[in-house]
């Protein structure tokens, strides 16, 4: 249930929004599964109300409004492009608490080309000024980072990749990790399979092992066979990679402290330098929309939990002294998600959320 | 008012309830002729049995229609959402035992265990266009396991019985099913992940929070459970 204060709040941040210049756009409420499912994978059957519909089959209700929106700036949006929007979203709770289960969106989406540390900026700017009645912390963080460290690792590409796909599965990534860092043992399986292989074709101990059932070939069981017997050849990552990647992993601080951190780890892995510089570009533009960087959170590992497609600056903006509650605005910026979405087209676009029913309610309680 | 006690309703779990709460001198029988659910408890006092099926166990304890069940408790954590705040697990019984377990073809000789399912997934997804089926009739615990355990790319798809023949009839590219020996699955050709043991089930004792507990059915249960050996629960 919407009460009329939290929408009086989202009508006032929906004409603000409309006043710096968004085209304000609207989203159905069921979408298409398809889509979302093998965007977010399975984990969004718990978080999102699955229905059916007779001829279009499984149907969700909007879990949030950046996959619509970004399909409709995809299939048909001039460039650059603001968008703002407001509506309800709504999230299935599997525990037992006050998480809402519908509640209302207002969203402002940048698709442009020109200085993405600017449109970062630009975003995270707005949502501080128009959230600066409610004193809130902000929180944030830059996924590029951590994701240009992992590029830059001496090792396969293969490892490089898994490691990759797994950036916002923090234990999966660690067992990767420790893993290709020579910090596990191998499992003893894999040892086994691999002992056999040094005897024998792949082919013949698939062959040997049963009758071919399934839609997964031979031919695929063979190539990752062949690719697992290939990478035990591969060095360990080494120590001093793995230390790195901790060390981004821990990182947290303020801004500024961070970005000489960051400069310092550059000497050891200087293929971070064009995201830290990206990061450095982004402070720059925040300062000059009068955003004090210096007093300002970073971590860089935050946004990794959420959900998977923010691929360089996060945010999130929440009441320190209310920690039962969600964080009243969040975004980021989704390169990759506009080239999933695209067909083969993609945009750089950074936007984020603010949940009015929150304003609403801190605005109240304040008062 | 009487403590009602969910029991399922035939079959070898009906029975062995039968003998644990016989053996404790509760005696259950189902009265009436072969066909009709219905039956008696003797030999305790403000006790009455409810015959149901074993899957509807879970949900009777959750909307507080009968006091106690015994039921599997991998259906109570598949069917019922934060179990613990729903029913007390009050005593493991001792019989059907099943592992809940995943299980992919025995040709796949590079996959072992969940760290290869996932990159399994990843090199399937990417070669056949959708991502890797796992048939299941649990779905809750399944995904709940795979998350907590980090594998992507993959899909459930729902199979209420013989899942075992799903692989073979292209459904799907592997199971995530109960199982005791194993044969079933050797004979699908089909083998466990070393890790991929997702729940050990057992026939247990539940008491639903949400029942009636006043007008005698405290009383009652607080009787009923020295009999059987089992603690009173801390709170329902």
């Amino acid at each position: 249930m919407t009460r009329a204060a939290d929408r009086a709040e989202a009508e006032r941040l929906f004409a603000h929004f409309r006043a710096e210049g968004a085209v304000p756009v609207d989203a159905d409420i069921l979408l298409p599964a398809g889509t979302l499912l093998d965007l977010y994978g399975e984990d969004i059957r718990a978080r999102a109300y699955v229905t059916h519909d007779p001829l279009e089959g499984e149907m969700m209700l909007r879990p949030d409004f950046t996959v619509p929106v970004v399909q409709k700036h995809m299939a048909h949006g001039a460039e650059p492009a603001r968008y703002t929007y407001m509506g309800e979203v709504f999230r299935a709770q599997e525990h037992r608490g006050e998480r809402a289960r519908e509640y209302l969106q207002v969203g402002y989406e940048v698709f442009a080309r020109d200085n993405p540390p600017d449109a970062d900026a630009e975003v995270f700017a707005l949502f501080a000024n128009l959230l600066a009645p409610l004193s809130l912390k902000a929180a944030t963080g830059d996924l590029g980072i951590l994701m240009a460290a992992v590029a830059g690792l001496t090792t396969s590409e293969r490892r490089k990749a898994a490691l990759m796909r797994h950036i916002w599965r923090p234990r999966r990534f660690r067992a990767l990790l420790d893993r290709f860092g020579g910090r596990t043992p191998v499992a003893p399986t894999r040892r086994a399979l691999l002992a056999a292989l040094a005897a024998n074709p792949a082919e013949d101990l698939i062959a040997a092992a049963g009758p071919a059932i399934g839609l997964r070939e031979p031919e695929e069981i063979t190539a990752r066979a062949v690719a697992l017997a290939q990478d035990a050849e591969v060095p360990p990552i080494s120590a001093g990679e793995v230390a790195i990647l901790d060390d981004l992993l821990d990182l947290r601080g303020n801004c500024t402290g961070a970005l000489a951190h960051l400069r310092d780890i550059m000497v050891d892995m200087p293929a971070i330098t064009p995201a830290v510089d990206r990061f450095a570009a982004r402070l720059e533009a925040l300062a000059r929309r009068g955003v004090d960087v210096a007093a300002l959170d970073f971590e860089a590992s935050h946004g990794r939990t959420t959900l998977e497609y923010y691929d360089g600056f996060v945010f999130s903006f929440y009441a320190e002294a209310r920690p039962d509650l969600a964080p009243v605005a969040s975004g980021g910026r989704y390169d990759a998600l506009t080239r999933v979405l695209g067909q083969g087209r993609s945009i750089p676009a950074v936007g984020g959320v603010i949940r009015p029913g929150l304003v609403a309610q801190l605005t109240e309680g304040r008062a | 008012m009487s403590l009602k006690i969910g029991v399922p309703s035939k079959g070898r779990l009906m029975e062995k309830t039968f003998e644990w709460f016989g053996a404790r001198g509760v005696e259950m029988r189902r009265n009436g002729n072969e066909r009709e659910y219905s039956g008696v408890v003797d030999g305790a006092e403000g006790v009455s049995l409810v015959l149901l099926s074993a899957g509807e166990i879970p949900r009777e304890l959750s909307a507080g229609r009968i006091h106690l069940g015994v039921t599997g408790s991998d259906l109570v954590r598949e069917k019922l959402a934060d179990w613990e705040d729903q029913v007390a697990d009050l005593a493991p019984l001792g019989f059907g035992f099943a592992d809940l377990i995943i299980a992919v073809p025995a040709v796949w000789i590079d996959v072992d265990t969940l760290d290869d399912l996932d990159a399994a997934a990843a090199q399937f997804r990417a070669s056949h266009g959708h991502r890797l089926r796992i048939a299941t009739k649990y779905h809750r615990l399944v995904r709940d396991f795979l998350r907590e355990n980090g594998v992507a790319d993959y899909q459930l798809v729902d199979s209420q019985g013989a899942t075992e023949g799903t692989v073979k009839n292209l459904t799907a590219e592997a199971i995530a099913d109960i199982t005791s020996t194993g044969e079933t699955l050797r004979a699908n050709h089909l083998k466990i992940l070393t890790d991929g043991l997702i729940h050990r089930s057992e026939a247990t004792l539940f008491a639903g929070r949400a029942a009636d507990w006043e007008n005698g059915a405290r009383g009652a249960l607080a009787r009923l459970l020295p009999r059987l050996g089992v603690e009173m629960p801390e709170r329902i």
